[in-house]
């Protein structure tokens, strides 16, 4: 025990005695809890409309206004050619091309139809998606209010089904609400994981872990004094974060038992730190380490459901993510926060965290030579 | 020159003699490109809705059996309890529940007027938001049949084409963004770190105290970096033609160029960090944290820019990749010349000078 309780100092030494480290651990992740959340907004709104109206009859500029009232689009230019308008989209100027063409009303009077031109910079896909559907609907709504005004009077009784949509847990539908328990998560992983590949791999690199291995010191002492100094930072920048500027700065209550997520948060960093044992095990240098680490926790990051939606993968793809310890963890974090899902919930997700504790730490310890 | 030729060399041994590194170079771009080719989409799919049915009657059931129309959405039927709906909720079993009251068809017939809730995990407002409009416009579709025998001619048709992206596919935003990630990561990371570490191991004071110029030496550090990361964009150009089907419009020798420009302001900036830090984990960590996160965020791969406070889009402009994306997109996708591009290409160059100038100032001939 006294052994433990030295390394640990030693650990803590070296840790406050970087100056230049200090700051990236406990500032940098904060100050990115602080600014990402604001720029991870999928709502599609800001809709750039470049609008060619070879028409200009009063229905045409109905039309138009109906669609710049909508408030999704933003009328970016007025012309006649489409040649021009499609420069728009070549600059980025313009995300959707309408195109009214000459006889727009008298057709639609006389022959009871009449076509429209949309054209979509679908490079991204779901935006355009949602663009195209906005329009649509604003085309939909224009085209009732033509045909009521066009029906005969006193047949309008119609059968009208109103529904009435509620948002439980984020009644707001507060985008922040959603990112900013994932990035916290993911800002921990990433100290956890590279601080801990990282310190040990130096060690080696400098020569010192031979100092160490030629002391009575025991091999699980000298992980334990690796791995708790970094638990306890794990636990604290989490700590700041999720009330320092979860809580004050965006406002998320956590709506379950933090006893529970703490509990989870405890056994996730377990497991986090056994990766970052085993990269360092297998590692020579600190460039290894990095890259390798780098490399994981990219794949991590990006199948976590951090970004895209689990849900949405295909089944190969839903399995390595579910194989993936930030995947839970960030699933968790959302429900304990913003739903409050209590211990039955979660047990699938802590099982299978206690499972990735005792498989990382295992196959690293295994892997740990005290030997050169 | 020969001198600088054997430093070049010496600075390839050290890439090629440590396959980790090396694997992992290549083995991401390869992984990313089927990851977001395959895997990650923003679409919402495979999300489960369940239907409360109290009505049980002719317009309930042509509801639902509309709704089940989509293959993207599971949807099954079952009565819940509003305790029950909300224990499902949080276990995270369902995603949307539509609950149809009693008697809807009799209201709608003769009161002319019915009541539909539809009630969504907003926890994940992108997914609720989808899930809504989605549930909403089937049902705004079955009313307008219900009415059809109003009819009256007065049809506008949209005609909607998809411009560049046809199928809608996730990759041709996406890859453009791997490209500008994976280059701007690898080269900031390696050669910052690579130059710490001959600091921190000492050998950067034998290198300092020979006849040959420094600068060279520093120079001589980028070149293998330089020609991994142009062997890197080839690899993930093939990949997204070959395996994910990508058109690639415009022209490969204007990509290149534009690109070895991208890859020197990334290489200046991972000199910057390595003139500003002593050892090798601070670099890391500042190329990591500092820039993994926001490159994700700022390229406007995954979040679209115009969304962002004011104060983000500025922030964002000081992202290379953010210019860099924009490039690819024009040539590769648009098909466009170098005409399109002369403004980001010219940015992208001011930094790098901006860059390589502030790094020069602090590069010192000696150590503390």
């Amino acid at each position: 025990m006294r052994t433990l309780y030295f390394l640990l100092r030693k650990e803590f030494k070296q840790i406050f005695r970087n100056k230049a480290l200090l700051p990236m651990i406990f500032i940098a992740p904060l100050i990115q809890l602080l600014i990402l959340p604001l720029a991870a907004d999928y709502e599609v709104k800001n809709i750039n409309i470049s609008i060619i109206d070879n028409d200009h009859s009063a229905y045409s500029r109905k039309l138009l206004k109906d669609i710049t009232a909508s408030g999704y689009f933003k009328a970016v230019g007025y012309g006649n050619s489409f040649q021009a308008a499609f420069r728009q989209i070549e600059q980025d100027q313009a995300d959707l091309i309408l195109e009214i063409p000459a006889g727009f009303e008298k057709n639609l009077v006389k022959e009871g139809a009449q076509s429209l031109f949309i054209a979509v910079n679908a490079i991204n896909g779901s935006k355009a998606t949602l663009g195209a559907s906005y329009l649509r609907r604003v085309v939909e709504d224009f085209n009732a209010g033509i045909r009521l005004s066009w029906m005969p009077a006193g047949n309008d009784q119609q059968a009208v089904i109103e529904t009435v949509s509620s948002n439980w847990y984020n009644a707001f539908l507060n985008y922040r609400f959603f990112m900013v328990p994932g990035i916290l998560v993911t800002l921990v992983t990433m100290i956890c994981v590279y601080m801990c590949a990282l310190n040990i791999v130096k060690e080696k690199e400098i020569g010192t872990i031979e100092q160490i291995n030629v002391t009575p010191v025991k091999k699980h002492l000298f992980i334990l004094g690796k791995l708790i100094p970094f638990w306890i930072i794990g636990l604290f920048v989490f700590t700041v974060g999720l009330f320092g500027i979860g809580r004050l700065v965006y406002g998320i209550v956590p709506q379950g038992n933090l006893l529970l997520l703490y509990g989870f948060l405890s056994l996730y960093l377990v497991a986090l730190l056994g990766i970052g044992l085993l990269i360092s095990t297998y590692a020579e240098t600190q460039q290894q380490a990095m890259s390798v680490a780098f490399f994981f926790m990219m794949i991590f990051m990006l199948m976590s459901g951090l970004f895209t939606s689990v849900d949405s993968m295909p089944a190969w793809a839903k399995f390595l993510a579910n194989c993936n310890p930030v995947t839970h963890f960030i699933k968790v974090m959302r429900m304990v926060l913003l739903k409050g899902s209590g211990f039955a919930d979660i047990q699938f997700p802590m099982l299978m965290m206690v499972g990735f504790a005792i498989f990382f730490n295992t196959w690293a310890i295994l892997n740990y030579k005290k030997t050169v | 020159m020969k001198q600088f030729t054997s430093f070049v060399r010496k600075e390839f041994y050290h890439v090629f003699r440590d396959p980790k590194s090396l694997l992992i170079l290549f083995g991401m771009p390869i992984t990313l490109i089927v990851l977001f080719g395959f895997a990650l989409t923003n679409e919402i799919k495979n999300a489960r809705i369940v239907v409360c049915d109290y009505a049980r009657d002719a317009a309930s059931q042509q509801i639902i059996s509309r709704l089940s129309v989509s293959n993207n959405f599971s949807i099954h039927q079952s009565i819940m309890s509003h305790e029950e709906l909300e224990s499902s909720f949080k276990s995270g079993n369902i995603q949307l529940a539509i609950v149809i009251p009693a008697h809807f068809n009799d209201d709608l017939l003769h009161l002319k007027h019915a009541q539909l809730q539809i009630i969504a995990d907003a926890s994940d407002p992108n997914t609720a938001t989808t899930l809504t409009s989605y549930a909403q416009s089937v049902i705004n579709s079955y009313q307008q049949e219900l009415r059809s025998y109003h009819k009256s001619g007065l049809q506008i048709i949209p005609e909607i084409r998809m411009l560049y992206n046809p199928e809608l596919k996730g990759a041709t935003n996406f890859v453009p963004g791997v490209m500008a990630l994976v280059l701007l990561l690898v080269c900031v990371l390696m050669t910052s770190v690579s130059i710490v570490r001959e600091k921190e191991l000492g050998t950067m004071e034998v290198l300092l105290v020979s006849p040959f110029n420094p600068m060279m030496v520093i120079i001589a550090k980028a070149v293998p970096y330089f020609v991994l990361s142009l062997l890197n964009l080839a690899l993930i150009v093939l990949l997204s033609v070959g395996l994910l089907s990508m058109p690639f419009q415009g022209s490969v020798l204007l990509l290149f160029t534009v690109s070895s420009l991208f890859i020197i302001t990334a290489l200046s900036l991972g000199l910057l960090i390595s003139n500003s830090t002593a050892s090798q984990q601070t670099a890391m960590l500042i190329s990591l944290m500092g820039m993994l996160i926001p490159t994700m965020m700022f390229t406007g791969f995954l979040f679209p820019l115009e969304n962002m406070p004011v104060a983000l889009q500025v922030i964002a402009n000081a992202v290379p990749s953010k210019w860099y994306y924009s490039i690819v997109k024009s040539i590769m996708i648009k098909g466009l010349g170098f005409s399109a591009i002369w403004k980001e290409t010219l940015i992208l160059l001011g930094m790098t000078i901006f860059l390589l100038t502030i790094s020069f100032k602090k590069f010192k001939t000696r150590l503390a």
